[in-house]
């Protein structure tokens, strides 16, 4: 099951490197990571979406996190009540005369053309990151060139309701 | 002492170098020894010790590698952080053995290293390394200071790091501009620590000791086992309380030997691949099964799918990574083991009775004990250990490195005090008995300290012998010795088709000769008859002493769980032949 995390973690340096490498001796499988500066200063906010095989080793995971000296506080939001979004820059091949057509297509997921140039454009999109899956799938149909995600990072709503039905598996 | 920089050094009072500074610190921190080796890196370290007549004991060990286990030994009996020294490049990477092996049996230790210079790090310069890379797997915390104002507050957070929650190793990376640059004044040395993320639990959840208690008042078959965290947290006359007051049968891990009398008769024996039948069968047939700080360790567990089938789980560990880790736990106390058993203590709880369970197991230990047969020729080494316990009264501290020699410590060294047995656990490193008695020794200089090591593991780090002589040391090293990397051959044997593939040695050193060469007596015992009287010689002599003891290539540990199996599996309770 996909899981996403995230930790508040002290500023210092190596702390990436610890947490990775404690992942990875750990054997836990990391499909994106992000890492940012957060509302107070030296601390930073990590987002990981991990791949975990059954609870006990998820509850080993926010264990092994919260045991770092660095890391402040852990917290699965799978399933809870949560913003996640991603970004994407998707290098497209097309000439001048597709350039409508394309933007007819990205449109409905509020992509933006971000550069053009002779034979490519590269496309912008934020988002959950099933929606950038579906745009990406979109697109291939016009030849992708290059493509880059930034990993998800994710908050918890404000209000949280008291069942939520949030399905973790589609984050 | 005086902290003032001599004045031909050119260095004003209120601006000390960062070596002063270092030095100064490690003052505050009442460090009394150090073990190391110097080098290019941390030559104005050196250089601050000698000049400023520091006010602790430097032991130069012959190799990093003897300086870690040294402390790591250091650290197990005094029950103060081990600090260790290492220029860097080489001299720190000689080291990852003794951090990992710390880290893995939860020894606190605080490790300096030697770093080249700011400027030129990330250049692969002379003796460079990636340190702080190369250990960060291997620690608790690491650090590389990269401002001299930073010093001060790094080495007091590393102490306190090392020394408090699981103990472990803390890795310091100083380059070398760092200790030759002077700090704006005397930098203050806080008495606190600022760590938001690193709070240890020491108190436990008071809702789940009464779930303990609740679980004690149903319990017709309890099981107490102990591990090392109950030696962390001086918590041995809490459990001896605690597990007389409710007649509750014990046994303990390897790390957990000591913790409770060895001759006591509610003891088992250590339970786990070499355990005893007892305490094997304790484990697999009790309904209810407390843990105080032990890990479930795969060695101690066996195949985990048998382990305690019938039993409730509760675990008592300060690390909360370690409860449901290996075995799921139906009880978690997250707290210092002595804190968990005063809680305990404070109750009276009225038990369903099980005498029936615990007179079942005193017949297993009375028809079932641990047994071995006498050679024609040389010596038996069980034996050998039974006479050693018999002979020091099962006081004296004894390390030991990892294989044969050292399950038979287990067995047959009935330790009846805390902090005596100085093993590798978890890491299972060779070389580390000789080292880790040079610590135990320095640090209770008045005790017996004996090293019983295999002949292959000696080999590994028998360069200690020297500090050993040089610091005379009255250490007794114990050489139970069979040609053979003796574990290794038995797994050949047992589940190798007999295919010993490189684990005969063909040739040793003549020991005596290489004991003598460093100028520390030494004797041979090949036969039953000489071992007695020339095992008193050794043990009441003042000095160190080497036994070269041999004893069978064929002789075996049992019982034994075989890898995979499950503890009710265990092969070798009894004489076949």
């Amino acid at each position: 099951m996909r899981r996403i995390i995230t930790a508040t973690v002290q500023n210092r340096s190596g702390v990436l490197n610890r947490i990775t490498g404690m992942l990875t001796k750990r054997q836990f499988n990391i499909e994106s990571i992000t890492v940012g500066s957060s509302e107070k200063e030296g601390l930073s906010k990590m987002t990981f979406v991990i791949d975990v095989s059954d609870p006990q080793k998820l509850e080993q995971l926010t264990k092994q996190l919260n045991k770092q000296i660095d890391v402040i506080k852990v917290q699965d939001i799978t399933d809870k009540a949560h913003v996640v979004r991603e970004l994407a820059l998707i290098k497209v091949a097309g000439v001048r005369q597709q350039h409508a057509e394309i933007q007819s297509v990205i449109a409905p997921f509020r992509a933006s053309i971000v550069d053009v140039s002779k034979d490519s454009l590269i496309i912008q999109v934020t988002g959950k990151p099933d929606k950038i899956d579906a745009l990406i799938e979109l697109l291939k149909a016009y030849g992708i060139k290059e493509l880059t995600r930034t990993g998800v990072t994710a908050f918890l709503r404000g209000h949280q309701p008291q069942v939520t039905e949030m399905n973790s598996a589609s984050i | 002492m005086s902290l003032k920089v001599k004045k031909d050094t050119g260095v004003q009072t209120d601006h000390p170098s960062g070596a002063d500074l270092l030095v100064d610190v490690l003052v505050k921190e009442n460090v009394d020894t150090i073990f190391g080796y110097p080098g290019g890196a941390v030559l104005p370290i050196y250089d601050a010790f000698h000049r400023k007549k520091a006010p602790f004991t430097h032991i130069l060990t012959r190799h990093e590698q003897g300086a870690v286990h040294a402390a790591e030994g250091y650290a197990r009996v005094s029950g103060k952080p081990g600090v260790v020294f290492a220029t860097s490049g080489p001299g720190a990477t000689n080291l990852v053995t003794g951090i990992t092996d710390a880290m893995i049996d939860s020894l606190p230790l605080v490790v300096f290293t030697g770093q080249v210079a700011k400027g030129v790090i990330g250049t692969d310069a002379f003796q460079e390394a990636d340190v702080v890379g190369i250990t960060t797997p291997i620690t608790k915390y690491n650090y590389q200071v990269n401002d001299i104002r930073d010093l001060p507050r790094i080495v007091k957070e590393a102490f306190h790091i090392a020394t408090t929650g699981r103990p472990g190793p803390v890795v310091i990376d100083i380059p070398k501009n760092i200790v030759t640059e002077f700090a704006d004044k005397s930098e203050e040395y806080d008495d606190k620590v600022d760590l938001p993320g690193y709070q240890p639990t020491i108190y436990p959840n008071p809702l789940q000791v009464t779930k303990l208690v609740e679980a004690l008042k149903v319990a017709k078959r309890p099981l107490v086992l102990a591990g090392a965290g109950v030696l962390f947290a001086n918590a041995t006359e809490e459990l001896r309380k605690f597990v007389e007051k409710y007649q509750l049968p014990i046994t303990t891990t390897l790390l957990g030997l000591g913790g409770f009398p060895g001759n006591h008769p509610l003891f088992l024996g250590m339970a786990g691949m070499h355990g005893t039948y007892a305490a094997n069968t304790a484990i697999s047939e009790c309904d209810l099964l407390i843990n105080f700080g032990s890990r479930f360790d795969d060695r101690l567990t066996g195949n985990t799918k048998y382990f305690a089938p019938d039993a409730k789980i509760a675990h008592v560990d300060i690390d909360p990574a370690e409860i449901s880790k290996n075995i799921e736990t139906d009880i978690p106390l997250v707290c210092d083991a002595k804190e968990a058993l005063k809680a305990l203590l404070d109750f009276e709880i009225d038990m369903p009775g099980h005498e029936e369970w615990n007179r079942q197991l005193a017949r297993y230990k009375e028809e079932k004990p641990l047994w071995y047969e006498k050679p024609d020729e040389l010596v038996s080494p069980q034996w050998l250990i039974e006479k050693i316990y018999e002979m020091t009264n099962g006081e004296a501290i004894v390390t030991t490195d990892v294989g044969q020699h050292q399950m038979w410590v287990a067995q047959y060294y009935k330790f009846k005090k805390p902090n005596r047995f100085v093993t590798s656990g978890g890491l299972g490193t060779m070389g580390f008995g000789l080292p880790a008695a040079i610590g135990a020794q320095i640090a209770k200089p008045d005790e017996l300290v004996i090293s019983i090591v295999g002949d292959a593991g000696f080999q590994m780090t028998s360069q200690e012998l020297a500090v050993i002589r040089e610091r005379n040391l009255p250490i007794k090293v114990i050489i139970v010795n069979n040609s053979a990397l003796g574990m290794v051959r038995q797994w050949q044997e047992l589940f190798y088709e007999k295919r010993y593939s490189e684990s005969l040695l063909t040739f040793n050193p003549d020991f005596i000769k290489l004991a003598e060469s460093y100028d520390i007596p030494a004797m041979l015992i090949d036969s039953e008859e000489k071992a007695e009287s020339m095992l008193k010689e050794a043990l009441n002599s003042d000095g160190p002493v080497l036994i070269d003891c041999r004893i069978p290539q064929e002789e075996c540990v049992y019982p034994m769980v075989a890898p995979g199996k499950g503890l009710q599996q265990m092969v070798g309770v009894e004489k076949t032949k």
